[in-house]
């Protein structure tokens, strides 16, 4: 079971970083709560200074820009083989 | 496996590398063709007359838009390129030792490369201000940053030429370093969120991305398409509104309400400049057109620095960590510098 974290206070991107969150998930067909942190204390204990981050597995793995489907498809796959 | 993997990647990056200098070369043709086309489309095709007003916007639209269309991608893509090689991160290391002064200089000059977006301006003014960054150096940051912005800089140089556009980065760059050493100096630590000087953000975790050419071309690549894809109507309604103007105002006609003689120009052009923040890519067309009528170049730039500096949306972002005198005394001081750089820029020029 992951853990994914979306870093944001609800801008456009984050949605977008959010929906591509999901559809990995889906597509992988594994087990993962997808999380929305907002708040900015909570967001900078990842020490991400622009936003939207995406964090899995408490680790972060990208911020300031929207990653591609690939991308996360690598990431949720890398975490799943180390957990 | 890295020895598995190579050969299939250069020969990937060889393909990537023909396809820019591809789509470089077709971009240089298209530059080329714009003039002749539009005019042929305009005087020959639709077969206008030459001197007649309607004739006169047509070709004007039909130049000017594909001209900064170009531009735009063709600049946001140069920009993008740059700023792969600059993050918040590495800025504020950067400004970690300096003092103010210094540090207001550098601050607005990161500001220029560091990719920022005004949705986050918050995680970044605390990241700065707790890494123990002066306030007044993160505020120089946090004018720059916005005001000295890709898209206008661009349609300023395809619609202005480049002087106006280096006095407008002049301009953006000084008045950041001033407003930001300002308000340094008025010592309103204790206006910042209390909940701000109490973050202890998690050191340990930083991303340190490895970026091939191919990534960065990538990103810029995609930033250009979000970018254009997000401006390119209002670039086409502004210019359109502009066109309109150019082919049927008279010249001078508002050199009376909009010249450097009516001394109330400066501070009711920024005024009204404030609420059309989203529209700047519209905007300055048809302030272009303006100037050619008769309206001067230091209200025209004031209203533009309004335009794109002082943004509504932005404050309120802001308002979660600043609290309200500061909040209004950051925009009060960019505010006043835009208004004095404008009666400064009617008065010299």
């Amino acid at each position: 079971m992951l853990t994914i974290k979306v870093l944001g206070s609800g801008c456009a991107n984050c949605k977008r970083v959010e929906q591509i969150a999901h559809k990995v998930v889906d597509e992988l067909g594994i087990e993962a709560e997808i999380v929305k942190v907002t708040e900015y204390p909570e967001i900078m204990k990842y020490n991400v200074m622009s936003t939207p981050g995406l964090v899995v597995n408490e680790k972060l793995v990208s911020y300031g820009r929207i990653p591609t489907l690939a991308e996360v498809t690598t990431w949720l796959a890398d975490a799943l083989q180390a957990a | 496996m890295t020895t598995l993997t190579s050969p299939s990647l250069s020969h990937s990056n060889k393909r990537l590398y023909v396809t820019l200098g591809l789509a470089v070369l077709a971009w240089l043709i298209a530059y080329n063709l714009i003039q002749p086309l539009a005019d042929w489309i305009a005087y020959t095709a639709l077969g206008l007359a030459r001197d007649s007003h309607f004739g006169e916007s047509v070709a004007f639209f039909l130049y000017d838009v594909p001209k900064i269309l170009l531009l735009l991608s063709g600049m946001v893509f140069a920009i993008s390129i740059i700023r792969t090689f600059f993050s918040p991160e590495r800025t504020r290391a950067l400004l970690g030792g300096k003092r103010e002064g210094v540090g207001n200089v550098f601050a607005a000059m990161l500001g220029i490369v560091t990719p920022f977006c005004s949705c986050s301006a918050v995680p970044l003014f605390i990241g700065f201000v707790e890494s123990g960054i002066p306030l007044g150096v993160t505020f120089s940051f946090l004018i720059a940053a916005p005001t000295i912005n890709e898209v206008a800089v661009v349609m300023l140089f395809g619609l202005f030429g480049w002087k106006v556009a280096g006095l407008y980065v002049a301009t953006g760059l000084v008045i950041a370093i001033l407003a930001g050493f300002i308000i340094g100096r008025m010592k309103m630590e204790r206006y910042v969120e209390d909940f701000v000087w109490q973050i202890k953000s998690g050191a340990g975790q930083t991303l340190d991305e490895k970026l091939t050419w191919a990534d960065r071309i990538e990103r810029a690549r995609l930033s250009v398409k979000e970018i254009v894809g997000k401006v390119w109507l209002y670039v086409v309604v502004g210019i359109a509104i502009g066109a309109g103007i150019h082919g049927y105002v008279p010249e001078d006609a508002l050199a009376s309400i909009l010249g450097a003689q009516a001394w109330w120009s400066v501070p009711v052009a920024v005024l009204i400049g404030i609420p059309l923040y989203s529209n700047a890519a519209g905007m300055i067309p048809i302030v272009g057109v303006l100037i050619e009528k008769g309206a001067s170049l230091g209200t025209a730039l004031a209203f533009m620095m309004s335009v794109i500096g002082l943004s509504l949306p932005e404050a309120v972002i802001l308002r979660r960590v600043l609290k309200m005198p500061l909040l209004v005394t950051f925009f009060g001081v960019i505010a006043i510098a835009i208004i004095l750089t404008g009666y400064l820029f009617n008065w010299i020029l």
